[in-house]
């Protein structure tokens, strides 16, 4: 059994990592273990726990900034700012339940480690544009801070971004200061029924092409249209959500209607069953369920109005939907010891993007490529760039790339 | 010159005509300028306090030659300095001696628009400004709008990640950018991200904005286009201190209000800035806000009355709401002009940009009084009030002996301010020269080696823009060493299972 470290805070995360240093010990980066099943399987002699660097240490509401240690829990951060009426903008999936696990309980330095978002993203950006100021421990066991606590800073380079999913590969993240945003007001979702993969990805191309701001464009086809509370009936449904304050959404929510009309029949939710919707969509809830945890699962990432043409090119037996207008597609495949690596990889070769195999069993992770793989130029540099953080491999060696 | 650059290798400067010839055959044609004459408007950048003649100035049409431009500097140890429009504040292309001048104003293309996808592709001379222009006639723009956009380039947006009045909502360069062609120093060409979202792997794309031209030689960008908001109006706003100015600011983000520009003035600034421009300001408030509101005219009309009953509460004094298109544009032009109008009233300037948390704006305003006195230098603040970014413009004349070095230990006791208060030193403007020696307030010799061998893993020769943001400059090899102590070490006291 693998020995679990689990200092009470920064200092003691900086001892870990020099005694891991000088015994050449390889070191597991946890929070609380949900995307645990995430990455290539690796080799470590230790877990390295930060579950237990908690607090929230400073929240500004009326500046719009919160630091917390990177243990803290997600859902804490966000009881506290909701309760302040604000919210994280990059609405952060959660990915415990993908893998069988209670929902809630991932961390902040998780978010930021593997760069969570949302359906929001197409809006307001992924956690790395929320991202203001860090204290980290590098494989070299020294502490580094970076950014600061005010959103406008270009002083040195920008290294929050590059830990912002780097996988806990580069630096053991000990206290963390993000940007939050007020909450809007309301919300409503524009529905349209019936419309195929490729009319879906036009009719969000043209809603996200209006002025009506909107913040969240997905589309469900019929065979994953169940699983999602607040629509009104088991069909292929392309939603569209609209935030801010009531006279606003009203306002946009006719121009939308009017706009999509011509594509399909379309409906209305209130601000509750959108709500409902919207958690599900983020939750990537069709592929949460029992049957569905064998499935292999892939997230990809493509220009929005080529989602359809990707799709297209992966087995109609996989189950699917399509978030970011488009541009993100969750694939759950039929069979669990193969993840069709080939034809996803393919597809994205031709048509651009990435993609990466969220889960699947350890046998598979070990031998497909997890996240897209590089040309030799970006794998050379991704490796200068880690060792000059980790040059002995301490931090979750090979997580992202054998021998990264 | 205070600052001192590194010193100039004697043996490239011997052989100067053999590299000017290697140049020529690469970029034929002008494309390369050697003449003292010629070269002269290249010798500074926005921070005309410094000045430098290159060795020589390349000016390359195609990413080949950028890369062959590279490749040969790299293989010769010959440095580079890349440059843009030359806009920059901080004196990021500032030239050296023994340096190839790279400017990249011949890359002016608009390569793609797509509509479908909401996004341009260009190349790195295009103007900030064109990029929205090329796609207004779809009802589109590009959304950070720094105050140089007519003349600054997407290129110099990406190296200084460059923001405007407006990236309170929409953010800076780094949160509308999707993608990049980049040439490393040693002349390798490799694309990052695409017209898809995030990066796979490393966010090298997030690491590169911003970077000061340290890194890579930008050579296309995709960025993301948004469409225009229906409507946008903005209110005016007096104050009789800028306590209360503050106290609105804080009052309008805490009702959940996210305003499209909020930006604040001091009465040196108003004062300058309404004798130029006649913007209608008034002249009896220690503090001015302008507000802007943007989306459809419902929402625009429904914040528009809150943001003035939180105005009133906070105790302002005037409150005028733009009623036309014209009046609102009125509005910004005092603001926008504000560099130029400092400019009016003294020979000379020094264009600070310390960003603070914004409640410790009186307390920064204050001691910047005392510090004005102390220093015997006028001082007038424009504020980003948002995000709390300050560009306070010390007044000073050139011809005074001594008054610009005064003026500049009074920048740095500024900015040492900002960063005492929690603040950073540079909000938009790039550290480069100017604020370079100013880093180790900022971050520690660990932090800075730790930026330093993220500089190593792109250009570990040391050759492109050095000199610029680092203080000191370290070999890669004596970075990359690891320090263990011999031996074993001890199982640390930290709780274990």
């Amino acid at each position: 059994m693998t020995e679990v470290l689990k200092p009470r805070d920064a200092k003691e995360v900086e001892d870990a990592v020099r005694w891991a240093l000088g015994n050449d010990k390889a070191l597991e980066l946890a929070g609380q273990g949900t995307k645990r099943g995430i990455g290539r399987p690796s080799q470590t002699d230790a877990t390295l726990d930060l579950s237990d660097l908690t607090g929230v240490t400073l929240y500004e509401p009326a500046e719009l900034v919160l630091s917390a240690r990177a243990g803290t829990p997600l859902r804490e951060i966000e009881k506290l700012l909701d309760d302040n009426n604000q919210q994280l903008a990059f609405e952060p999936m959660d990915y415990g339940p993908l893998f069988g696990l209670e929902a809630g309980q991932g961390t902040i330095g998780g978010a930021i480690a593997s760069n969570l978002s949302g359906p929001r993203r197409i809006k307001q950006g992924a956690a790395r544009d929320h991202f203001l100021g860090v204290s980290a421990v590098t494989g070299r066991g020294e502490t580094i801070k970076s950014g600061g606590r005010v959103v406008k800073n270009v002083t040195g380079y920008d290294m929050c971004k590059v830990l912002a999913g780097s996988w806990g590969t580069l630096a053991a993240m000990t206290d963390i200061t993000i940007k939050v945003l007020p909450k809007p007001e309301t919300e409503s979702t524009v529905v349209v029924f019936g419309l195929d993969d490729a009319q879906a990805c036009a009719a969000m191309a043209a809603a996200m092409g209006s002025s009506c701001d909107v913040s969240g464009a997905a589309h469900l086809p019929d065979h994953v249209a169940s699983y999602f509370d607040g629509l009104p009936k088991p069909e292929a449904a392309t939603v569209l959500r609209l935030e801010g304050v009531a006279p606003s959404v009203k306002h946009r929510q006719e121009a939308l209607l009017a706009l999509l009309r011509p594509f399909g029949p379309a409906a209305m939710l209130e601000a509750r069953d959108s709500t409902a919707l919207w958690r599900g969509i983020r939750e990537v809830r069709p592929f949460t369920t029992a049957a569905a945890q064998a499935r292999p699962l892939w997230r990809i990432s493509t220009a929005p109005g080529q989602g359809h043409a990707v799709a297209a090119r992966i087995t109609p037996a996989a189950q699917m939907f399509y978030d970011w207008a488009g541009g993100l597609i969750w694939a759950a495949m039929p069979f669990a010891d193969e993840p069709d690596s080939g034809s996803i990889r393919g597809a994205l070769a031709d048509l651009g993007g990435h993609a990466t195999l969220v889960r699947a069993p350890a046998a598979v992770r070990a031998v497909a490529d997890v996240f897209e793989p590089e040309t030799a130029g970006l794998r050379a540099l991704n490796k200068r760039v880690k060792d000059g953080f980790d040059p002995k491999g301490v931090l979750n060696p090979g997580r992202m790339w054998a021998g990264v | 010159m205070s600052v001192r650059m590194p010193a100039a290798d004697a043996a490239v400067l011997a052989k100067r005509d053999r590299i000017v010839a290697t140049l020529r055959a690469i970029v034929p044609g002008e494309g390369v300028i050697a003449g003292e004459r010629e070269m002269r408007p290249f010798e500074s950048d926005g921070l005309t306090a410094y000045r430098q003649l290159p060795m020589v100035v390349v000016l390359p049409e195609t990413t080949q030659q950028v890369s062959e431009v590279l490749a040969y500097c790299h293989s010769e140890g010959i440095k580079v300095v890349p440059r843009g429009a030359g806009t920059s504040l901080s004196g990021g292309a500032l030239p050296l001696e023994d340096g190839v001048l790279l400017g990249m104003a011949k890359f002016s293309r608009i390569r793609e628009i797509d509509f479908e996808n909401r996004i341009a592709v260009v190349e790195p001379g295009v103007t900030n400004l064109a990029v929205s222009t090329a796609v207004a006639h779809e009802g589109f723009y590009y959304a950070p709008d720094p105050s140089s956009q007519i003349a600054c380039t997407i290129g110099g947006n990406v190296a200084e990640n460059s923001g405007g009045v407006h990236c309170l909502k929409y953010g800076m360069t780094t949160n509308n950018l999707l993608g990049c062609e980049i040439v490393l120093m040693n002349g390798e060409v490799l694309r990052l991200g695409g017209k898809h979202l995030d990066a796979a792997g490393y966010d090298l794309l997030g690491l590169i904005t911003g970077s000061e031209g340290l890194l890579g030689v930008v050579t296309e960008v995709t960025v993301r286009i948004l469409k225009k908001p229906e409507t946008a109006r903005a209110v005016l706003v007096g104050f009789p201190s800028s306590e209360d100015a503050g106290a609105c600011v804080s009052a309008i983000i805490a009702a959940g209000i996210i305003p499209g520009g909020m930006e604040m003035m001091d009465r040196p600034a108003i004062h300058a800035v309404e004798e130029f421009v006649h913007a209608g300001y008034p002249l009896d408030v220690e503090a001015l806000l302008i507000v802007e509101l943007d989306g459809p005219a419902a929402e625009v009309d429904h914040l528009i009355e809150r943001v003035e009953a939180i105005a009133r509460d906070c105790g302002s004094t005037t409150c005028r709401v733009s009623q036309s298109e014209t009046e609102r544009l009125l509005f910004w032009a005092g603001r926008k002009a504000a560099f130029p109008a400092v400019g009016r009233i003294s020979p000379d300037y020094l264009c600070m940009d310390g960003t603070i948390p914004r409640a410790k704006l009186p307390e920064v305003l204050a001691a910047m009084k005392a510090m004005s006195e102390k220093f015997g230098l006028r001082v007038a603040n424009v504020f980003h009030a948002g995000d709390g970014n300050l560009h306070p413009l010390i007044l000073y004349d050139a011809n005074v002996p001594g008054e610009l070095e005064r003026a500049e230990n009074f920048g740095a006791d500024i900015l040492k301010l900002c960063v005492a208060v929690g603040g950073v030193l540079t909000g938009e403007h790039g550290v480069g020269v100017e604020k370079r020696d100013l880093m180790p307030e900022m971050f520690s010799e660990i932090d800075l080696a730790a930026q330093q061998r993220v500089k190593c893993a792109f250009d570990e020769k040391g050759l492109l823009n050095p000199g610029k943001v680092f203080p000191v400059l370290h070999r890669c090899a004596e970075l990359g060493r690891m320090h263990i102590s011999g031996g074993k070490l001890p199982f640390p006291d930290i709780p274990r299972f």
